[in-house]
């Protein structure tokens, strides 16, 4: 690997805000996006503290239900649309030319348009929450009939989730671009960090899942106002295909959210335990075998609507299928660590969390696959403890890794040790405090989107919202952390940690405007 | 790769995959006559038989067999009552062909227009319960204080799993939107 040599004039950084609204750079872009989404991370937080605290006690003391309803439904639409997805293509932008040796990504004015569609979009979801009938209260999944017969905040939701939609699909569209056409010389498929990998792999699922979202939502709107009964019973329409179709998109789209985080530990892995990654290959095909299995479960997600008993048999062995290809990950992830020299920064301390709270998450995950089970479990707090094990635990504590992990390759200076590990700590601790007693609360039959309960789960519930507020106000530290780190701090070296694997430590820290406008040799 | 290949190759791979793009937000609208007609061929969701399937041919008439068919009607979001068959319970036949009449009432001075959307339960039996005669799925209108009667003639198929003792046909009567299309 050589280094590579920066061309000198055109290494000048524009200014001024032009810099960042007309920037094609992937660098900027990445930058750009990941404001965004930690913006979104605390606009949703916050909304999920206005949830905690109306939970905090049985009864009806901070919102109204309907505003309640409205808080569960944005919450979740800003955390998956706004947060968590923004969050991934923003290290796509930042770190997969630099690990495949490329300039820049293959379509750059595209990418910068990829972005400047997400204000708008979640501009328009925000308003709807101040429209007369208030914003869409149906859940994040719009299921009809209620989203047909919700207000004009319901079609401000459509027009969100169609501009985001098409955002991700620009976003994916340039990364396989990216990745098939601007890889160095040498760089064959098979030596791709994995971080590019599974982003290649979650590029075409969202290439093939997110128009199906846009066409149900699509449908949706014609129902609510063209007259067409796609959806609605009373011109023989069936309020049960939107979930069909709805799922079709929706499981692929939890994969969307966690093969990335999945890439992220990956790296991040192998260079704390000194070790290469175990399994490199069975990697790339347990990925690529959990992408394909994710386009025929998604009925598990609707094992209560009234399905025929051989449909409720295939969608239950489908999805423990599943278990295998991620078994074959979360081992992969362990053969690395064992033996090898460890040692516990703040990016190794969350990687190893989110193996070992995601692979909780995923046991309970295999629980509710399970048909009869899940008619117990359908709809309850466990459900819910369940996607912020898998969510929360795998794609937002994955996140944290590779900021920790590459924050130093962006802004040229170290981050303050301490202050993460406390931020690790407190934040890992108080999810556990939030969310475990969850899955006690769905057992005992509290169901979820409700605002209120019945006294029996009053304690549960004031522990978890105890939690709930330590892990929002946690979040700052973070913020804090990447502030400092910008300002000052230690100076980085080019390799930051102790031989890390990838193209990305052989330049400077921090990353130079353009980096490998010669292609480098691979090995 | 020269800049001109790379250029060329980035266009080819963007062509591509909006091809795709287009061809998935499609298959989403396709899903939609997929879905009904697998719950045809298999009578999920209690979508019963169409009425073509039954003046093909007629039925044998099973008369060591005896099936209860309940009647039950809902009216939602219009100034209608509708009334159900006196008898609300039949025992029939396999094979038979039987005729039950419900009755709607306009409530309102108005002209109103109303549809009714039928459901079989269990879904299993669904497919096996054809209306030969039907106001389901049609308009009716009603001008002010007006009742009309409204027929239903119906067979069930002697193959009929034998565990079905009973079968629930159901009718929710919506207002008819002018606009309203029939997607089934």
């Amino acid at each position: 690997m050589t280094t590579a040599v920066a061309d000198h004039h055109h290494d000048e950084v524009p200014k001024g805000i032009t810099r960042w609204l007309f920037t094609t750079n992937h660098k900027d872009i990445g930058t750009l996006y990941l404001w965004f989404s930690f913006i979104m991370f605390l606009v949703g937080g916050a909304m999920a503290l206005v949830i905690r605290a109306e939970l905090f006690m049985p009864g009806l003391q901070v919102v109204n239900p309907h505003f309640y309803n409205q808080m569960v439904t944005v919450h979740a639409l800003v955390m998956i649309f706004g947060a968590v997805m923004p969050g991934f293509v923003g290290f796509a932008n930042w770190m997969l030319p630099m690990m495949v040796g490329a300039p820049d990504m293959a379509l750059p004015r595209m990418n910068n348009w990829s972005f400047w569609l997400l204000p708008f979009a979640t501009t328009l979801l925000i308003a709807s929450l101040f429209v007369p009938g208030g914003g869409p209260a149906a859940g994040w999944t719009i299921y009809p009939p209620l989203s047909i017969q919700g207000g004009m905040g319901v079609d401000l939701t459509i027009f969100t989730i169609h501009i985001l939609g098409m955002s991700s699909i620009l976003g994916a569209i340039n990364i396989i671009a990216t990745i098939l056409n601007m890889r160095a010389p040498g760089m064959t498929l098979m030596k791709m960090p994995l971080f590019v990998w599974t982003w290649v792999i979650t590029a075409f699922l969202l290439i093939a899942a997110m128009p199906v979202l846009a066409g149900a939502v699509t449908m949706l709107l014609t129902d609510r106002h063209f007259g067409t009964a796609f959806f609605s019973a009373a011109g023989g329409g069936d309020p049960v295909m939107f979930q069909h179709i709805f799922w079709f998109f929706g499981h692929p789209e939890v994969y969307i959210l966690i093969l990335p985080a999945f890439g992220i530990i990956s790296q991040v892995i192998p260079t704390f335990a000194r070790k290469p990654l175990f399994g490199y290959s069975s990697m790339v095909f347990a990925t690529a075998a959990i992408a394909f299995l994710s386009f025929i479960v998604w009925a598990h997600h609707m094992y209560t609507v009234g399905m025929p008993l051989s449909g409720e048999l295939f969608f239950m062995y489908s999805t423990m299928l599943i278990a295998i290809p991620t078994g074959v990950k979360v081992f992969n992830w362990l053969a690395t660590m064992w033996r090898g020299s460890m040692t516990f920064e703040t990016p190794m301390l969350y990687a190893i969390a989110t193996v070992a709270l995601f692979t909780v998450g995923g046991l309970t995950g295999l629980m509710m696959a399970i048909t009869p089970a899940d008619f117990q479990y359908h709809d309850t707090y466990f459900i819910v403890a369940h996607f912020h094990y898998v969510i929360f635990c795998g794609s937002v504590l994955a996140m944290f890794s590779g900021v920790y992990y590459w924050l130093p390759k962006w802004t040229g200076h170290m981050y303050d040790e301490t202050l993460g590990k406390v931020h690790f700590w407190l934040t890992v601790i108080s999810f556990n405090i939030t969310f475990f007693p969850q899955h006690f609360l769905g057992f005992a039959g509290m169901p979820r989107r409700i605002p209120d309960y019945s006294l029996q789960f009053a304690e549960f519930n004031m522990v978890s919202s105890i939690g709930g507020f330590i892990l929002g106000f946690s979040q700052l530290i973070l913020l804090w952390v990447v502030i400092k780190s910008i300002r000052g701090g230690k100076k980085a070296t080019a390799e930051v940690w102790d031989n890390p694997e990838g193209l990305e430590w052989t330049v400077p820290s921090p990353a130079p405007y353009h980096t490998f406008a010669t292609a480098p040799e691979v090995r | 790769m020269t800049e001109r290949n790379l250029r060329k190759s980035n266009r080819r791979v963007t062509g591509w995959l909006s091809l795709w793009v287009v061809g998935m937000f499609g298959f989403g609208y396709a899903l939609v006559p997929l879905y009904s007609v697998f719950c045809e061929i298999t009578g999920l969701n209690g979508k019963s038989a169409t009425l073509s399937e039954v003046s093909a041919a007629p039925l044998t008439i099973d008369k060591s067999r005896t099936v209860t068919v309940e009647f039950t009607v809902n009216v939602s979001g219009i100034p209608w009552r509708v009334d159900r068959p006196e008898t609300v319970r039949l025992n029939v036949h396999p094979g038979e062909a039987t005729t039950v009449i419900y009755e709607a009432h306009s409530l309102v001075d108005a002209m109103t227009a109303g549809q009714a959307v039928p459901s079989v339960t269990p879904a299993k039996a669904a497919r096996h319960f054809r209306k030969t005669e039907c106001f389901c799925f049609t308009r009716q209108e009603l001008v002010g204080g007006e009742s009309k009667l409204m027929p239903v003639t119906f067979v069930v198929d002697p193959k009929l799993p034998a565990e079905v003792k009973t079968i629930t046909l159901s009718y929710e009567v919506y207002p008819a939107n002018e606009n309203l299309t029939n997607s089934s």
